[in-house]
């Protein structure tokens, strides 16, 4: 079946475009949008995840007038005395008295893609929207053709920046349900090496729709931490593609929180294209009532000696509903590499549901390679041991959930980023003051 | 202190327990014996409130109280403590978090007030003495990766912070190395008085020389058949079950 595209058609035309130098480039990836439309559930990637909710409704796709939210509203989403790099953008555009940009160190670029994109950047024209396949998802397709704002990162040569690069897409309720499409292009250059977190947090209960791509371009021996979390709105939609491509010896280390969203689709896509690149990635998510998240991933293994591991986690509550799937392709060629996944749920309501798929292509010989899933309840043994402790069952149940979730978050070596998620995972579970009360001793 | 009164319990849908009787008084220690799956386990998991364990018939009294319509956690504000046969291991709990949790949730219930960080901290000191608990064990999560002696001895050290009124020990004795049994038996010794009474179930006579029972019990097909004093768990390492269980038949 396929939608209604008229409305994107007609914003794109009414699209502020100040960047000739990317106008081919968009015009092309809009009409792709058009002939694929949006993906249905016949297609093997997107069989659990029907987008039509986020197909049938009119967003808007253009923000001319500015939200503005107070002080008091960025700071409770921002890290607590952490000094941050931070971007802050509200309902997609960017707010530059809310963000911190001054003081950075030489050389480093970061500032908001719309302004990036004014200027005919030689850098960025040979990156932006070459690591992010527009073909492979229509979402992506149709992030390019409206890209404007965003974050525009890049870390030259032997550069550490040591401040984590904290960027903020705050979305608040507006007139009527309108979409944003966010960009982020981080190239890192050899041997450098930066933490960039994406929030993405709904502020109040907005009806709106989150299209966001992000690229990652790393060049040899470069290291990135990147965490995402997302905190949407209960009533909007979130599609997120993160790309990856690895240069020799690079790192990325994924870290990807989901907890909110009534419709999610996360997806990570790494090309580790040279010997001895390295991405790990780790998930979380949580969903509950009529929640609907899904995370694919995607890893080719296009040269030997190159390495991932997957560890993804699930807790799922109410009538909601999970998919995981975890892609791994071992080219022909790709040999001594190894790849590891696993993802375990954790049920807590008969209604919830979880299809989780992990799928190893492998076209080489020598490869060390495991993959798991697991689906399973409360252990009752943990239970009783705790009741038998004077723990009362809601409390009991509450701790052995944020314990199931805790051996990922604890995983985490930035300590004010794992203290945070810590805490917005607890105050997702029932009882959450008590179990506030077990770890905050703890750190 | 505790009365049960001709228990019946299934564990899916096996009769174990088949009227059983007990009474213990305030200040009292009883040790119960009996060959394996005569339904010790059983008997203290029914007294702790394990889900699965369904009680067909009898009653069982806790300081006047239906202890059966209790939840777990209940008994355990009341002041019922079970020692495991086999503690679980519960990854991502801390110990001493959960303790804490645990003598406030008590003390809670019993209308006191909740010790703040440093009176726990010093209750818990003295306590990890009493029973040479290892400080690097305080910190780690509920009984993971604890060696079999050291989960033992986790459990009495739970025991002596918790003060119970009522302490049921499963084969706590079992798995000890002979300076960890005595330092098991002095931490049930230290909470041994008037108030309080002891259950212990175990194979040894071993563990009674040091922990002297008011009253030795043979459990042997969910029924105790053979109550008597200290010499009788001396006659039974001697001459085993056989005897009895000859007896008991032609009985
Ligand atoms: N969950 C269960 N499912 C099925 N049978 C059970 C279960 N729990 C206990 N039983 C059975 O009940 C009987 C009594 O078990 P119990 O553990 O109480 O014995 P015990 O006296 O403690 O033995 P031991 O000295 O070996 O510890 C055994 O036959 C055992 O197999
Ligand atoms: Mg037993």
């Amino acid at each position: 079946m396929s939608f209604d595209l008229d409305h994107y058609i007609s914003d794109f035309d009414q699209l502020q475009k100040n960047d000739n130098w990317f106008s081919e480039q968009r015009q092309s990836a809009l009409n792709l949008f058009k002939e694929t439309g949006f993906p249905s559930s016949r297609q093997e990637d997107w069989r659990y995840t029907d987008v039509r909710p986020i197909a049938k409704k009119k967003f808007s796709n253009i923000h001319e007038h500015a939200i503005s939210l107070s002080n008091k509203e960025v700071d409770a989403v921002r890290f607590q005395g952490l000094d941050c790099i931070e971007l802050v953008f509200i309902n997609g555009v960017f707010c530059k008295e809310h963000s911190h940009l001054d003081d950075l160190p030489a050389n480093v670029i970061i500032e908001n893609m719309a302004d990036a994109l004014k200027e005919d950047d030689a850098l960025l024209a040979k990156h932006l929207a070459h690591h992010a396949d527009n073909k492979i998802s229509p979402f992506t397709a149709l992030n390019t053709a409206f890209i404007q704002h965003g974050t525009y990162i890049h870390v030259p040569k032997n550069t550490v920046i040591e401040k984590p690069i904290n960027i903020l897409y705050l979305s608040k309720a507006d007139k009527s349900p309108f979409a944003t499409h966010p960009r982020n292009l981080i190239i890192m250059a050899e041997h450098s090496e930066a933490t960039v977190i994406e929030s993405y947090v709904g502020i109040d209960d907005g009806d709106y729709f989150t299209n966001a791509v992000t690229e990652v371009a790393l060049s040899a021996d470069a290291i990135l931490k990147h965490y995402k979390v997302q905190q949407e709105s209960l009533n909007a939609y979130h599609v997120g593609n993160l790309n990856v491509v690895h240069g020799k010896n690079s790192k990325l280390e994924s870290h990807s929180i989901s907890l909110g969203g009534s419709l999610v689709r996360n997806d990570i896509h790494s090309q580790l294209a040279a010997e001895g690149a390295e991405i790990v990635m780790n998930g979380l998510y949580m969903t509950t009532d009529k929640q609907h998240v899904d995370n694919h991933t995607r890893v080719d293994h296009l040269k030997p000696n190159t390495f991932s591991t997957e560890n993804y986690r699930g807790i799922l509550n109410g009538k909601s509903r999970a998919v995981f799937n975890g892609k791994v392709i071992v080219h022909k060629d790709a040999q001594k590499i190894e790849a590891h996944q696993n993802n375990a749920n954790l049920l807590l309501s008969n209604d919830a549901e979880i299809d989780t798929k992990p799928e190893l292509e492998i076209y080489a010989d020598d490869v060390k390679c495991s993959h798991g899933a697991t689906v399973g309840q409360l252990d009752q043994n943990m239970l009783f041991y705790l009741r038998s402790r004077a723990i009362d069952e809601e409390t009991a149940r509450s701790l052995l959930t944020y314990a199931f979730a805790d051996e990922l978050i604890s995983n985490i070596s930035f300590i004010p980023i794992r203290n945070r998620l810590e805490r917005l995972v607890i105050g997702q579970l029932p009882d959450a003051a008590l179990i506030r009360e077990f770890t905050n001793e703890q750190s | 202190m505790l009365t049960i009164k001709d228990l019946h319990a299934k564990v899916e849908k096996k009769q174990i327990l088949k009227g059983l009787n007990l009474d213990v008084k305030a200040g009292e220690v009883h040790a119960i014996m009996g060959p394996n799956g005569s339904g010790k386990s059983t008997l203290a998991n029914v007294l702790a409130g394990r889900n699965g364990y369904e009680v067909t018939k009898g009653n069982v009294d806790f300081e006047n109280e239906n202890l059966l319509e209790l939840a777990p956690e209940e008994r355990a504000w009341k002041g019922l403590f079970l020692a495991f046969q086999y503690p679980v291991e519960i990854p991502g709990v801390n110990n001493v978090y959960l303790l804490k949790a645990a003598v406030n949730a008590v003390r809670k219930h019993r209308g006191e007030t909740e010790l703040d960080a440093v009176e726990f901290l010093a209750l818990i000191k003295e306590k990890m003495k009493l029973v040479k608990m290892k400080e690097d064990l305080l910190n780690r999560s509920v009984n993971e990766g604890f060696s079999g002696g050291e989960k033992k001895r986790n459990e009495i050290f739970q025991m002596a912070v918790l003060e119970p009124k009522l302490a049921i020990l499963d084969e706590t004795d079992s798995g000890l190395d002979i300076d960890a049994l005595k330092t098991v038996a002095e931490g049930v010794n230290s909470l041994r008085n008037e108030e309080r009474a002891i259950i212990l179930v175990t194979h040894y006579q071993r563990l009674l020389d040091y922990i002297k029972p008011d009253f030795v019990h043979v459990l042997s097909d969910g029924k105790i058949i053979k109550s008597g004093g200290p010499e009788l768990a001396l006659e039974l390492e001697e001459k085993g079950y056989d005897w009895l269980l000859e007896k008991g038949e032609a009985a």
